[in-house]
């Protein structure tokens, strides 16, 4: 057919008939892209902590004449706090250094390290609201408390689930070493547990700081 | 992602994951940045709680960009741009959000009952 002779052959398939769509995918190695879907994904994540935020400024004054930040919150256990994750956060750090010398011993050690750190985190945070419950401020009290166990809890419960994904990751180092594919995942879990630091860093300013000075 | 084993990964990959030096920089800075505003609040430096509020509100945004560049590597090249533009975009976001949901909400309690508070607080 005319029309057929008149298509670039390098659009045609063996048989003469045109292609609608790539005659072969264009080739990415392996995992290539996963560093900026996972970054994508953590930005899905911080508009979920935006929502919680703004819940949280909305409804923070709205203590329905029950106890307030003030009678609440005891500061040197939230600062204790922020010094675990930071912690945790530069032994992590040291952790990726230790994997790109290749060293499995150290890159080991120091994630488990970080997440004794994050056990810490999480031990204290679950002893405050341990706290807070028993003294009859609890997520049904007032908007202030809904709203203040809603955000500073979901950030608990990445910390939780970044605990259980650093111990899966450290028996897969374990098991195979520090192949590509599990320094990929080392780099991923990397980001998460720095992006849950920036976001503790609004939590201890806009939750515990403000909420002390209001 | 190491350098050795995908020659051309390290351009587009975040192949960077700083140095012992710069680690070590950026847990010193938000070491500094997180206590200041701490010891601001328990001491209560300032007299004006507004000038605390903004003064460890400057502290949290800078300590933010020190974790993006010193934790998460974050630069104007890693993945061609595009996790920058993701950032921005996010940031974009993230300030409609709470600006808006704070604007919007503001006469949240404008329409009352006067005296609620006071009359709540009577009640067993």
């Amino acid at each position: 057919m005319a029309t057929r002779s008149a298509i670039d052959p390098a659009f045609l398939d063996n048989d003469g008939n045109p292609l609608f769509h790539l005659g072969e995918d264009p080739h990415h190695p392996e995992g290539s892209s996963t560093a900026l879907g996972f970054w994508i994904y953590l930005m899905s994540d911080c508009l979920i902590f935006a929502c919680l935020f703004a819940i949280y400024a909305v409804l923070g004054g709205n203590y329905a004449a029950g106890p307030g930040p003030r009678d609440l919150f005891d500061l040197n256990l939230v600062a204790l706090n922020t010094a675990m994750l930071l912690f945790s956060s530069i032994t992590y750090g040291f952790a990726m250094l230790a994997m790109e010398k290749d060293k499995v011993g150290a890159t080991q050690a120091w994630l488990a390290i970080t997440g004794l750190f994050g056990l810490a985190f999480l031990s204290i945070e679950l002893y405050e609201f341990a706290h807070l419950i028993h003294e009859g401020a609890t997520p049904q009290r007032s908007g202030f408390l809904s709203a203040f166990f809603a955000l500073v809890g979901t950030h608990g419960l990445h910390v939780t689930f970044g605990i259980i994904w650093l111990v899966t990751l450290m028996v897969q180092v374990g098991q195979k070493g520090l192949i590509a594919a599990n320094q990929r995942r080392l780099m991923c879990l990397s980001m998460f547990w720095h992006f849950l630091d920036v976001i503790w860093i609004g939590v201890f300013t806009f939750v515990y700081l403000m909420g002390m000075l209001r | 992602m190491s350098a050795h084993d995908h020659g051309h990964d390290h351009d587009h990959g975040s192949g960077s994951h700083g140095t012992m030096g710069s680690y070590m920089i950026g847990f010193g800075l938000s070491v500094l940045l997180t206590a200041i505003p701490f010891w601001l609040v328990m001491n209560q430096t300032f007299a004006n709680p507004q000038v605390t509020a903004f003064v460890i509100m400057g502290f949290a945004m800078v300590q933010i960009i020190v974790h993006m560049i010193y934790f998460l590597h974050m630069n104007t090249r890693s993945e061609g741009g595009w996790s920058m533009m993701a950032l921005l975009f996010t940031l974009v976001l993230v300030v409609i959000t709470l600006s808006g949901s704070m604007w919007v909400m503001y006469h949240l309690n404008n329409n009352m009952m006067p005296h609620m508070e006071h009359d709540m607080s009577q009640m067993p």
